[in-house]
């Protein structure tokens, strides 16, 4: 039993051990972005309503913003942050970013985080998966569609799988003649 | 960030017309060389940065000894302040200050005719989240306490809720200025005899549409630092789409020289229209920074986004157009009203937009505009993505719709006979350019299967189609001045980076990468030797800003102007050294060379070595100033672009009858874009686009609560939260099909045009149109709602007329209209009547044009291109 | 940034110890589990607490276990778990369906069934910020004198906002109470009162431990189906739900039947009558209209969500309709709507 209204809690973020001392009542996203240094999370709404604050918890994807950091201690977090290996990109990082799945970027970390974990489970997600998995994260510019084809992409790269996008997310629908004009 | 794609170039060659390649002529310079970035799938260069989560916003910004800001807003719809009671916050710990609206008293706003703005109210509340007190304290959660502290004493007034309302309520005013009681603006506007065209038409049509507010709901919430230096200076970092406006904004609110004021727009976390007016918090965390002479950051919470607004006005619409039994329209006549919220923002030019575009698309032989705004006690609205064009667009199409089941015409075929002349100058004096519209048409209507099934579906399905055109930039400045709209500098050395400086500001629609590529594909070399200095107002060049579609274009241009007097001093260096003529040299692949040897050349880097051995420091500029527009009359100001994008759209949807619930099921669209300098990002926005559109047709509003007025005359946001405001999520959208449509125009930067905020245009009117084509009933307002169409179908069942909408449209006085006779009656752009024909030339025109730089600039008349 | 006021969090190991500390504090104290209603009520600050009491380190409440007589589900058993249970999904598919419903996947992962039968009824005068509540001087929920959805209301109209109570008022279900007096047991549709402010029967100092839905060798007839009306395909609230459940004799005919509705009411609404319209009868068009019509005039939509509040009253009989053709085996004219199971 504990009884705190100020806290100390030891985390392991990005695969680093961190121990760090914050009020009781800041949420994981308050401690993620303003006492750890990782601003790479975002906020949308802070009422869990948006997706955006979206980060890993022991491999589940979780909204930062209701979560108390210090349920978080003891347990491992990821974040945009930590995708990348060393200078490589991950490929969800690589498709999002080829893609153009990423327009203003602000959901993208959210998006990223959520897409991870839905590829831990399912390595060749359907569409309808996808969508299901990230529908809880808003993008207000892209439609939807590239990101979709992105966690595809990357769970393709994932596999080794040789499977890209068709020409026409690249390029645009080929504008044919109407058969049945009279 | 790099150009991966150029030399895999993906499954198939890019869609690049070779014969009729403005583009490919536009690098002639180049001999026999096609560019090889401008038209690529190239990863956009802030690409990485947002993927890693390295992408700095400015509520990312976190600095030593950063103070927090709150703002105090009303909670009174329409009011006077009677006391501001500071005692209880000032008890809170860690409040370090208050500022009110005495410490800001200078207006702004970011149109000169409109400057009702004050950083905080000064003695009157127009609406529910009005700013009134700014409390900083240590940390932001002891700030908001602070603010929960304020105590305001409001005496009420009354409070004014709509169009209708503000009509018949002159008093008490919610300003002072504007014609009369809360009318803020009107527009009365004659081209041509629309009464001879009325007279001619074989058919006569009119309706009456409602379109209901929304806003952008960018993701990112606003925030701003403000960052105090010595000797009263101060640099403001802030999520803004125009870093320029709010630094002349705060030069005049904070009373400094702008010389000591810095503004950088951070990249944005969306925009859509939402960041480009000046804010309070902007100047209320600068003003406070100079107080405390600590860094002051102001994060606004997603409620406060919705306060800002300047989003979506609602528009009623009356329409009234003749037509032959062909369906070629012989005149019409636009009515609309606008309800503008509780200050000014965009309004006036928002007011204008509703009338400017209809005849981009369509020739309209005779046109008659009439608008209304009116003041109301809610957010002001100003520019959302289409900014005044998507409502009427929506009225015009889904009135076109109409028309052509009137005249049993094909709606597709309708709009072919009407499409406006490429080049020509429309009815209302806009100069237009490629129109490459009819391909839009004829691409979605081959890809929908449009000529088959078409008013063949099922009961329940239908398809829908909807046309629509946008600017490329707006051809006046927000403010009249004669300098250019859009600078690039371009800084190069020894080293071989080519350092590109320009006051665009990216909010997610790749400006950023349009830059790069531009001035990497002139001077040959790849995107990653490009450093971008962007949105700086010390160190980058003006540019007014991402707004208007204007960044493609005129920064374009100004990239291309400074990229070529980069790649003009290179070569003449070269071709010194080679000894060939600097004609004959070609910037390719990060080399110069020989067009007819290529073997002989220098590597990129040394190629700058030998300019700047010979030249000294290298920089150069370039600058774009849009052509002048042919119209003269009061209120031409607001229409001219240098050239217009087209779009066309078929939409497909299922119908519930039983429930009046509906699903669209697909969107097919095409562009004519120009030039698409990358596809990829140009296909981002067209989705995006569809997006959006879809979001007002189906399910956004930007509404409000009024409380019984017996009780309470409190009128609130009906849902300022993400939960409440319906922004479609994953589940909700169809699937989309694009097309680029791409036949280069001379006017754009490598025969480049608009993407960003066109094809939202056509997709609400499609989804009325093939709302009808499933059930056979019309709803006339936006969003369509199930109820609506439950209503509708029930009314059709009963034998009543199948529609729901708004039937009436206010009776207004719009007073005389201005008489401009038409391009085909001999005008010269000119009113018959207008006061301001006999001014003299070389001196400043209220509405705007640009007839007089030219003149001046002609003449020699220099003092007249120094304005206030 | 939205934040937290501060608070001092508990977070005791044992059920005992939560009762004591719940007991002790007083009304100033709150249990949290997944923190999806009580923070952001929190940081709106229409709900108060100077002591939190978080459950999440309670063990014995978490988890999924199949029991003689039924299916235990611990209160802070995650709703993802719930959807992602076997069991869950073969033997109850109106529950999957109807957990698979709420908010979002990040939010499924955080929220609990104990949580989401207790949370707060909403009302759009009511979820919103402290500035905006001042503005319309409060509502009859807090603070306020008037409820701004009837204005001459005695009462408070928020309605119920759970998709799990519902349905498993429909299946019979039951909660463990635990309280430092002692537990008991309370039939789900028990848990709830006609008031949008008091609007759960237990009292304030009991916690939720389990949730016991009748076993599945009893429901082996029982077919369960669960309709939500909401605005999105995912993160909405219901607007209406339907969750009916029907147990088949072997020959097709209703033995019983339970049906019932959220987000019309302030508590899960029964549809009074249904099982006397439709037991010994087979589940066809005449009865399940007839069954419709019960539905229809049980539900009091007010205009307190999303959408018109006559149309919601409309879509009443569709969606019981709807759920009771899908437990019929008989074509449903609206496809499902777009939530579920798909990735899960």
């Amino acid at each position: 039993m504990t009884v705190c209204d100020s806290a100390t809690a030891s985390f392991v973020v990005n695969g680093e051990a961190q121990t760090i001392a914050f009020p009781v009542h800041h949420t994981l996203l308050e401690v993620l972005r303003e006492r750890c240094g990782l601003p790479g999370t975002k906020h949308g709404c802070e009422l869990g309503e948006c997706g955006t604050c979206s980060v890993l918890v022991d491999g589940e994807p979780v909204l930062s913003c209701l979560l108390l950091a210090i349920e978080a201690s003891g347990r491992r977090i990821e974040t945009v942050e930590g995708l990348q290996q060393g200078n490589r990109l991950h490929p969800l990082q690589r498709a999002f970013a080829d893609l153009g799945a990423a327009q203003c970027g602000y959901c993208t970390p959210g998006m990223l985080m959520v897409a991870k974990a839905l590829l831990r489970t399912h390595p060749e997600p359907t569409a309808a998966q996808i969508e299901e998995a990230l529908s809880g994260n808003l993008c207000r510019c892209t439609g939807y569609g590239r990101i979709v084809q992105a966690v595809q992409w990357a769970a393709a790269m994932l596999r080794g799988d040789p499977w890209r996008p068709p020409a026409e997310a690249f390029f645009g629908a080929t504008a044919t003649d109407d058969a049945g004009t009279s | 960030m790099n150009d991966r794609w150029d030399s895999r170039s993906a499954d198939r060659a890019p869609p690049v017309d070779a014969e009729n390649d403005v583009a490919a002529a536009t690098v002639a310079r180049q001999p026999g060389i096609a560019p090889r970035l401008i038209g690529q799938p190239f990863t956009r260069v802030d690409a990485r940065a947002k993927v890693t989560g390295q992408a700095q916003f400015a509520d990312d910004i976190a600095l030593p000894r950063m103070t927090y800001l709150k703002l105090v807003r009303s909670t009174a719809a329409h009011a006077r302040i009677r006391g501001i009671d500071l005692a209880a916050a000032r008890r809170v710990p860690g409040v370090l200050g208050f500022l009110s609206g005495r410490d800001l008293p200078q207006p702004y706003g970011i149109l000169p005719v409109s400057e009702d703005e004050h950083a905080l109210a000064l003695d009157t509340v127009r609406y529910v989240g009005d700013p009134i007190v700014a409390v900083a304290a240590t940390s932001e959660e002891q700030a908001h306490e602070a603010a929960l502290a304020v105590i305001i004493d409001y005496q009420p007034l009354t409070t004014i809720a709509s169009v209708e309302q503000a009509l018949d309520t002159p008093e008490p005013r919610i300003h002072q200025y504007g014609e009369q009681g809360n009318i803020h603006k009107t527009v009365s506007l004659a081209f041509g005899d629309t009464a001879a065209g009325f007279e001619a038409a074989e058919c006569l049509l009119e309706d009456t549409f409602f379109y209901e507010g929304n806003t952008h709901l960018a993701l990112e919430q606003h925030a701003a630092v403000a960052v105090p230096e010595d000797d009263e200076r101060i640099t403001v970092y802030s999520s803004t789409q125009t870093p320029h406006y709010v630094h002349r904004a705060l030069a005049k609110v904070l009373g400094l020289p702008a010389a000591r004021i810095r503004v950088i727009a951070c990249t944005n976390g969306g925009g859509f229209g939402g960041k480009t007016d000046p804010f309070n918090h902007e100047i209320a965390v600068a003003k406070m920074a100079l107080e405390l002479g600590r860094p002051v950051k102001v994060t606004l919470s997603r409620e406060e986004v919705f306060y800002c607004h300047r989003g979506r006005h609602p528009v009623l619409m009356h329409l009234r157009t003749g037509f032959r039994r062909d369906g070629t329209i012989t005149a019409q006549h636009l009515r609309t009203a606008l309800d503008g919220g509780a200050y000014g923002s965009y309004g006036v030019a928002s007011t204008y937009y509703t009338g400017a575009l209809p005849t981009t698309t369509y020739h309209l032989p005779a046109y008659r505009f009439e608008a209304v705004r009116a003041f109301t006690n809610k957010p002001p609205c100003g520019p959302k993505r289409g900014h005044g064009t998507p409502q009427p667009r929506y009225a015009l199409e889904v009135h076109l719709d109409k028309a052509a089941h009137v005249l049993g015409i094909d709606p597709a075929e309708l709009r072919l006979r009407n499409i406006a002349s490429a080049g020509s100058v429309t009815t209302n004096w806009l100069q237009l350019g490629t129109i490459g519209l009819a391909k839009c048409i004829e691409a979605v209507v081959a890809g929908s299967g449009w000529r088959k099934r078409y008013g063949r579906l099922r009961h329940g399905r239908g398809l829908g189609l909807a046309c629509g055109a946008y600017l490329c930039g707006a051809g006046l400045p927000i403010y009249w001045n004669h300098m250019p709209q859009s600078g690039v500098h371009i800084k190069l050395d020894r080293s071989g980076n080519v350092a590109v400086f320009c006051g665009e500001a990216e909010i997610g629609q790749g400006s950023d990468s349009v830059l790069a590529a531009i001035v990497a594909e002139i001077l040959g070399i790849a995107l990653a030797d490009i450093r971008l200095c962007v949105a700086d107002t010390d160190l980058t060049p003006v540019d007014l800003g991402s707004y208007s579609s204007r960044v493609t274009l005129m920064v374009g241009h100004a990239a291309v102007e400074a990229a070529e007097r980069a790649r003009a001093v290179i070569a003449k260096a070269v071709a010194a050294q080679l000894g060939v003529p600097a004609e004959q040299l070609v910037f390719a692949e990060r080399r110069v060379f020989d067009a007819r040897d290529p073997a002989s050349g220098l590597p990129f880097a040394d190629a700058v070595v030998a300019a700047e051995a010979r030249y000294g420091t290298l920089v150069t500029a370039g600058s774009y100033t849009p052509p002048r527009a042919p119209g003269r009359y009061r209120g031409s100001g607001v229409g001219p672009s240098p050239t217009y994008s087209y779009t066309a759209a078929v939409i497909e949807v299922e119908v519930d009858p039983e429930t009046g619930l509906f699903d669209v099921e697909h969107v097919w669209i095409a562009h004519d874009i120009g030039r698409a300098i990358n596809p990829v990002l140009a296909l981002g926005q067209i989705e995006g686009s569809v997006y959006m559109g879809l979001g007002e047709a189906m399910m956004e509003e930007q509404a409000f609560r009024r409380l019984p007025p017996r009780l309470s005359g409190a009128l609130v946001h009906k849902m300022p939260s993400m939960l409440e405001y319906k922004s479609p999520s994953f589940q909700d959208m169809p699937e989309i099909t694009s097309y680029l449509i791409e036949s280069p125009d001379p006017q754009g930067p490598f025969g480049a045009k608009e993407v960003g905020q066109g094809p939202l245009l056509p997709i609400i009117p499609a989804l009325a149109n093939a709302v009808f084509d499933a059930v056979g009933v019309r709803i006339d307002q936006v969003p369509i709602q199930p109820d609506l169409l439950l209503k509708a179908l029930a009314a059709a069942e009963k034998g009543r007329e199948p529609r729901i909408g708004p039937n009436a449209f206010p009776d207004v006085d719009f007073g005389e209209p201005l008489r401009v006779p038409t391009p085909q009656q001999g005008g010269d752009g000119r009113a018959l009547d207008d006061p301001r024909r006999q001014q003299a030339p070389g001196t400043r025109s209220a509405d705007g044009t640009m007839s007089e730089r030219e003149q001046a600039l002609r003449k020699g008349h220099d003092a007249a291109l120094t304005t206030p | 940034m939205l934040r937290l006021p501060p608070l001092e969090l508990r977070r005791p190991t044992t059920v005992g110890d939560a009762a004591a500390m719940l007991a002790a504090a007083g009304d100033a104290a709150r249990l949290v589990a997944g923190g999806t209603d009580l923070w952001p009520n929190m940081k709106r600050r229409h709900q108060r607490a100077d002591t939190v009491i978080s459950l999440t380190g309670i063990d014995t409440l978490r988890g999924i276990r199949l029991e003689a007589e039924a299916l235990r589900i611990g209160a802070t058993t995650t709703l993802s778990a719930i959807v992602r249970d076997a069991r869950v999904r073969q033997a109850y598919p109106g529950l999957a369906r109807a957990v698979a419903s709420i908010s979002s996947p990040p939010l499924r992962n955080m929220g609990t069934l104990g949580g989401n039968l207790c949370v707060d009824t909403r009302c759009t005068y009511y979820n919103q910020s402290e500035e905006w509540r001042r503005a319309i001087d409060y509502c009859l929920k807090e603070a306020g004198e008037i409820c701004w959805v009837a204005t001459k209301s005695p009462r408070c109209w928020a309605h119920s906002a759970s998709d799990a109570a519902p349905m498993l008022c429909a299946l019979g279900a039951s909660v463990q109470l635990a309280s430092e007096h002692g537990e008991r047991r309370l039939p789900v549709a028990d848990l709830y009162r006609d008031d949008g402010i008091d609007y759960l029967a237990k009292h304030p100092h009991e916690i939720v431990t389990d949730v016991r839905v009748p076993a599945a060798s009893e429901s082996g007839r029982c077919r369960s189906a669960f309709w939500k009306l909401r605005r999105r395909g995912a993160i909405d609230f219901a607007v209406l739900s339907v969750a009916a459940a029907v147990w088949l004799s072997a020959d097709g005919r209703v033995e019983r039947a339970a049906l019932y509705l959220g987000a019309v009411g302030s508590r899960p609404t029964a549809v009074e009558g249904a099982e006397q319209v439709l037991a010994g009868r087979r589940l066809d068009d005449e009865n399940i209209a007839a069954v419709c019509r019960l539905a229809h005039r049980a539900a009091r939509p007010m205009d307190n969500t999303d959408f018109v509040p006559a149309w919601r009253g409309k879509m009443v009989e569709k969606y019981t309709e709807a759920a009771l053709r899908e437990i019929a085996g008989l074509p449903v004219a609206r496809a499902a709507p777009r939530h579920g199971l798909v990735g899960v």
